[in-house]
């Protein structure tokens, strides 16, 4: 059902590498060519819908550390489903990738909220806005290394905080229902905890203030 | 269906009447933040429009006022943790949403459920779209001047939640799936009830579509407005009734058929000209044959076992073993501590669901934990196209519009 199209993808583009996968075909491309790519799956095999562009970070330390991942679905071959994954250009802090936007207007929204969350810049993408998280937030909070608790940060406009003096604060995570780590997971410490260790009832927090003294 | 029939696009006329006005007197735009909270916006949704008198010159949606990061959530919890952080994505149908979970999450491990699970699985999400729709066509009706629909959608969907209350315990966050299987079998005479249900929700929804249907004020509001074409519902990735309002008969229950759709009988409703009123016949439509399918399923509903019983790493067993047994007290602990036990690799599992398509898709490294989660969701990709489609509308037809395009803003912004 799938060697057509992904037979005739590997002798278009020889540097595309097969991708584990145990659902849909996949395919590894090149960050250079995932435009050329899925343009050729759009036009030459039936691939008319883009259905979601994501991307994973390896975490700190990975080479490379992000990867972005499109799934196709073609309405004419009767439900079948192609992956694409790339490996981000750039560096860690500012990794890019090209935008498909020209392809797929529909690609713009789901390139907003990788910029907003992974902090990926989409190249050639209209208007690279946040679009989850407000305009000037600081962070990108899908990474790995920003904590699940959050970070304090400001609001923004200026007036309202003032007014009410609120601002974003860190959730209290001790006793909460999130486990360690994933796929690492030592026994002796499965009790349900917060994964963000830099601060619990025993840590303080990084800003040096103890969040509860506990009497041993 | 009528004969294919195109409309004037709302965006090619406003850019042609611009074109015939100088640029010095060409009129001032004024800016109107509609929402986030609004009664047509459907939860949270703001919409920065610029207005030329009544005309919309551009449409800009501001989303995230709901986001809760769910994606980030499930990267720090247990497999089953999560789900009743599904019921919280399209909060209309929070069993479609647990059951397209679930899947995704089997076809990751490998494990096959039995026929009554999937049928089980089908027939909850059937109503749940039952559900989904009254409430999409009451609202819809809501914004268009037409509040009748409402009170009788309302009042069917009610019956709906005392069936699935009694089913799993809750009406609104019904947590149901378990990954490998369901929370508990269906209780004693429950079908009965849903098939009686079925019995007299037809013709309640005949009454209730008349109202709409061939109503002139109704058809005044909607048809010709909010045009979706084919090319534009497809480029966006639309999906679910926004895509079938325009012409294209995708429906994954047809087109890739995952929990024992493919052994059901039920027809795809398709648009002609994808503007506001097709939506709504496509909707109305889907309903019908979602009570088709549930009779079907309640006809031939299979014995035998509700949930996997070959995966002793996944799914927890039966409490009376777990309190007699040793061996099923490891079992349950370890569920409960360190989550079913998927091994790496990586899936996408898309479901039809009420709003479109919504799509899981999990990267695991292996143990109970996912290493990431993206959930592509049915409302974010629709609402895309609201830029597109509300540009040379009128004020009121953006309410039209966003009424008809039916979304959820906590499944938007997750």
């Amino acid at each position: 059902m799938s060697a057509d199209f992904l037979a005739a993808l590997r002798s278009r583009f020889p540097q595309a590498a097969d991708r584990a996968s145990a659902d849909h075909p996949a395919v590894n491309v090149p960050l250079a060519d995932v435009v050329a790519v899925l343009k050729f799956l759009r036009d030459e095999h039936g691939f008319d819908l883009l259905m979601d562009v994501t991307a994973i970070d390896w975490a700190e330390g990975a080479n490379p550390r992000f990867t972005v991942v499109y799934h196709l679905l073609s309405t004419t071959r009767s439900g079948s489903y192609v992956r694409v994954a790339a490996p981000c250009g750039g560096n860690d802090e500012a990794p890019v990738a090209p935008s498909v936007t020209s392809l797929w207007p529909g690609a713009n929204w789901h390139e907003r909220e990788c910029y907003d969350m992974f902090g990926i810049r989409f190249e050639g993408h209209p208007d690279l806005r946040r679009i989850l998280m407000w305009e000037g937030y600081p962070y990108h909070p899908l990474r790995k290394d920003f904590p699940l608790a959050g970070i304090e940060t400001e609001l923004p406009g200026a007036d309202v905080v003032e007014e009410t003096g609120t601002k974003v604060v860190a959730a209290p995570m001790a006793g909460g229902p999130f486990v360690a780590a994933s796929g690492e997971i030592n026994l002796s410490e499965a009790e349900p905890r917060a994964k963000d260790e830099s601060w619990s009832d025993r840590v303080a927090r990084p800003d040096q203030t103890p969040l509860r003294q506990v009497k041993e | 269906m009528a004969a294919e029939h195109t409309f004037p696009d709302s965006a090619a006329r406003l850019a042609a009447g611009a074109a015939t006005v100088p640029d010095e007197f060409q009129p001032e735009k004024m800016s109107l933040s509609m929402g986030p909270s609004h009664p047509s916006t459907h939860g949270v949704l703001r919409l920065q429009l610029e207005i030329d008198g009544e005309t919309v010159t551009k449409a800009d949606p501001v989303i995230g006022y709901l986001h809760r990061g769910d994606e980030k959530i499930a990267e720090n919890m247990t497999y089953n943790q999560f789900v009743p952080y599904t019921d919280r994505l399209d909060y209309l149908a929070p069993l479609a949403n647990n059951m397209a979970y679930a899947i995704a999450v089997e076809r990751l491990a490998g494990v096959k459920v039995p026929p009554r699970c999937e049928a089980i699985r089908v027939i909850t999400a059937e109503m749940a779209r039952i559900s989904a729709h009254l409430m999409g066509l009451g609202a819809f009706g809501l914004d268009v001047g037409a509040w009748t629909v409402l009170l009788y959608s309302l009042e069917e969907r009610e019956k709906l939640y005392k069936l699935f209350e009694e089913l799993t315990g809750a009406r609104f966050t019904t947590s149901y799936t378990r990954i490998g299987g369901v929370t508990r079998d269906i209780p004693e005479g429950w079908l009965g009830r849903v098939g009686a249900f079925c019995d007299q929700f037809l013709p309640i929804l005949e009454e209730t579509l008349r109202l709409l249907t061939r109503n002139k004020i109704f058809m005044d509001r909607t048809v010709g407005v909010g045009v979706i074409s084919k090319a534009d519902a497809l480029a966006y990735g639309l999906t679910g009734p926004n895509l079938r309002g325009s012409g294209v008969g995708l429906d994954l229950r047809k087109d890739k058929p995952y929990s024992g759709y493919e052994n059901y009988e039920f027809d795809v409703p398709v648009g002609t000209s994808g503007d506001c009123y097709d939506r709504y016949l496509v909707r109305g439509e889907e309903m019908r044959q979602s009570v088709r399918i549930i009779r079907q399923v309640i006809a031939r509903f299979p014995e035998g076992a509700w949930h996997a019983t070959d995966a002793r790493r996944i799914f927890a067993p039966p409490k009376d073993k777990v309190l007699t047994s040793m061996e099923e007290l490891i079992q349950n602990f370890m569920i409960v501590t360190e989550g079913p036990q998927i091994p790496a690799g990586e899936v996408y599992f898309e479901a039809e669901n009420p709003k479109g398509v919504l799509g899981f898709y999990i990267v695991s490294k292996g143990g109970g934990v996912p290493y990431r989660l993206k959930i592509r969701s049915p409302s974010f990709c629709n609402l895309s196209i609201v830029p597109k489609v509300c540009t040379g509308c009128l004020i009121s037809d953006v309410v039209a519009v966003l009424g008809s395009l039916d979304f959820v803003m906590g499944e938007c912004d997750r």
